[in-house]
């Protein structure tokens, strides 16, 4: 906040900020951010809900990022996403209930060319297989 | 800074280069490094220490043909390596000198030959992060020139005869553009740089922030220059780390040649570039959605008219082009109008680069002159379909864009040409589509999109898309009648001319272009219940009975 001279407008850098260091936005960190740089809280809140990259809830200790876009549909997405939510019995924008693996997908990573692509801890790989994902998956459940 | 400043850094890349008798470039870019292109770039760092000879070992942005990644070019002589690993570093450092690796050749030469690059002029040839490297290839030469030897008005005649249309998919003729901001008036205006490339299956934008970044800045600034405007923003997706962190990079070092910042080249002009984050939301690449959220508010857009060109950031006029619009600038500074004008078709000059991707073979990042024929894409530059599968569409615009039938092949690549075919040229996403694709189910995929993107603010999208996207489910389960297309139809029309911005108004474009062409796949799920491509689950009845179709290998 302090780069940016408290203004106002620097609001989403803020969050980006507060959320790249906590792992996401809870109820104090929005009222912080609001209060510090005098925003209404509620458009702190409207911001930090309307935009996707925002998360409101923990995320696991790990992370499996599905990309959905065009060329991945394509190319099978929707099985990858349907393979990983059987394995780890849960949805999309969810945590397994250990709190160790978030399942989520993104809308596009540009990684186009190697659909479908998957972003494992922030790790792209791409022309990913169902059977590979599992593996990887596995590879975490047990550490 | 001077243009002879200019010249000396260049001399002294050139002489530092002629120190090594090769170049080694590595392309680093998303899809190579994906694949193992780091530890490719440090083993042959480490051979070419030990082979003793002097090579010069530089990383570069995208080179291309992304599905034979991670790719090496070697220099003189412009042997490209495909599928490099890092146990080939040796191999590749003995040959030099000698015959090229054979086993590692790419050969695509066809690939190659028919496309011109302008924007791309510098990928795979230069380290994003050395401003000296875009010096020594007549980076900032366009900016000097236009700031010593041009007026404003002089700088928006020349981009105004080159013909250049706005890059980002609406095509709008970017000399008018500049002359309209450039006429409002008021001391304080804004350049604004769209980098929120939020079309899925497109990564053009990417490529070009994170391989030649001060390209972009330059191009805002010259139109800076032009329209009379002290300060720049570029809105990237905050999905691209590295775009974010090869720009911020790349200001650091402009500012620190004396590029950005209090009277540039000597003159009086100021101009310096902040970055700001999107948060993932495809309608900030609206441009009035995009300048609510550089102001820190949710991304939601507002009617026009008044324009932003007039009222933007702040109610201060504010200049909006996406990031190759600004690419294209330098050169045709540096080249003049009439040099891109001679390029492309009739009504949409100069080149474009597409991300080519989806069911074909070579994919990867390609730049072609308007007007080239869709055949010569797919098949010539693209290898064809692989698997012994059949082209069916090709998915251009995103989702305000729509699919062309394979029986269009020879449709001319412009603006007016794509837009009469129902679909836009968009920023430059190319999907190819095969037989294991199943139209409504893309329809249905692109509406979905449209409808989780939908800001909400106007009914029309928020409401309208739901709905669409309710039928358009019901048709791929095989639950729709012959009334439900009517009532689609109908619905497309009412979303796309009520909508209030152009997420809405073309959301509709997906399904009617599907409609158009494809219009036998739609009945074939209401009526016989039955998917060709396979693609959707029939819960019907009878889907039970016909046979299972097999699964669809990606």
């Amino acid at each position: 906040m302090r780069k940016n001279g408290f203004a106002r407008q620097a609001l989403i850098e803020t969050l980006h900020t507060v959320q790249s260091s906590f792992g996401y936005l809870d109820d104090d960190a929005i009222r912080f951010v609001a209060q510090s740089l005098r925003v209404p809280l509620s458009q702190a809140y409207g911001v930090a809900t309307f935009y996707h990259y925002f998360s409101l809830k923990p995320p696991g200790r790990h992370t499996v990022t599905l990309c959905a876009g065009t060329a991945c549909f394509i190319k099978g997405a929707s099985r990858l996403i349907a393979a990983a939510e059987e394995r780890l019995g849960v949805k999309v924008g969810e945590t397994t209930g250990d709190g160790n693996i978030s399942l989520t997908i993104a809308r596009c990573v540009g990684a186009c060319s190697r659909a479908p692509v998957a972003l494992c801890d922030g790790e792209v790989s791409g022309e990913m297989s169902a059977a590979q994902l599992l593996e990887h998956l596995e590879r975490w459940e047990v550490q | 800074m001077t243009l002879e400043e200019l010249e000396q850094i260049a001399r002294g890349v050139q002489q530092e280069n002629a120190r090594y008798d090769h170049e080694v470039n590595v392309c680093m870019d998303l899809a190579c490094a994906s694949q193992g292109a780091g530890a490719l770039r440090d083993a042959l760092v480490e051979a070419a220490e030990a082979s003793g000879k002097k090579v010069l070992v530089r990383k570069t942005g995208c080179m291309g043909p992304c599905s034979y990644g991670p790719l090496v070019r070697v220099d003189p002589g412009e042997a490209l390596y495909q599928r490099v690993q890092a146990d080939d570093a040796k191999a590749i450092l003995s040959s030099l000198g000698g015959e090229p690796v054979a086993a590692l050749q790419c050969d695509l030469n066809e690939h190659f030959d028919r496309q011109v690059r302008v924007v791309l002029e510098n990928a795979g040839h230069i380290d994003p992060e050395k401003i000296d490297d875009y010096i020594s290839r007549d980076g900032y030469k366009a900016l000097m020139t236009a700031l010593v030897e041009m007026t404003p008005s002089g700088v928006i005649h020349r981009v105004t005869e080159s013909g250049l249309r706005g890059r980002g998919g609406g095509g709008y003729p970017t000399g008018l553009k500049w002359s309209t901001v450039a006429k409002a008036g008021g001391d304080v205006k804004y350049v604004v740089c769209n980098g929120d490339e939020g079309d899925p299956g497109a990564f053009m934008d990417r490529s070009v922030m994170e391989g030649d970044p001060h390209r972009v800045i330059e191009g805002m600034a010259i139109a800076g220059y032009a329209v009379g405007a002290a300060k720049g923003y570029i809105y990237v997706r905050a999905e691209y780390p590295v775009a974010v962190s090869r720009l911020t990079t790349a200001l650091r070092e402009a500012r620190r040649r004396g590029l950005l910042g209090h009277g540039i080249g000597g003159t009086t002009f100021d101009f310096d570039v902040e970055i700001r984050l999107g948060a993932g939301a495809f309608v900030c690449g609206e441009e009035t959605a995009l300048l609510a959220s550089i102001e820190g508010r949710r991304g939601t857009p507002r009617p026009r008219p008044p324009y932003p060109a007039v009222n933007g950031l702040w109610g201060k006029p504010t200049l909006i082009n996406n990031v190759e619009t600004y690419a294209n600038i330098p050169p045709i500074v540096r080249n003049g109008g009439k040099w891109f004008f001679n390029m492309g078709s009739e009504h949409s000059k100069g080149t474009k680069v597409f991300a080519l991707t989806g069911r074909i073979k070579n994919t990867g990042l390609i730049e072609v002159p308007l007007g080239i024929k869709l055949r010569e894409i797919i098949e010539t530059i693209g290898g064809g379909v692989p698997g012994g599968h059949r082209l069916k569409a090709i998915q251009t615009g995103g989702p305000s864009g729509g699919c062309i039938p394979a029986s269009m092949l020879d449709l001319g690549v412009s603006y007016d040409a794509l837009m009469a075919a129902g679909s836009i040229m968009g920023s430059g996403g190319m999907i190819v589509m095969d037989d294991t694709s199943c139209m409504v189910n893309v329809a249905r995929f692109f509406v979905e999109f449209c409808m989780t993107e939908s800001c909400g603010k106007c009914i029309p999208c928020r409401a309208g898309t739901a709905q669409m996207h309710t039928l358009l489910t019901r048709i791929c389960r095989g639950e729709a009648e012959l009334a439900d297309l009517e009532l689609l139809e109908e619905l497309c029309d009412t979303v796309k001319s009520t909508s209030l911005c152009g997420l809405g108004q073309t959301a509709p474009n997906p399904v009617l272009s599907t409609l158009k062409y494809f219009r036998n796949e739609y009945i074939d799920h209401i009526v016989h219940k039955r998917c060709s491509a396979g693609a959707c689950e029939m819960k019907a009845a009878a889907a039970a009975a016909a046979p299972v179709a097999p699964e669809v290998v990606a």
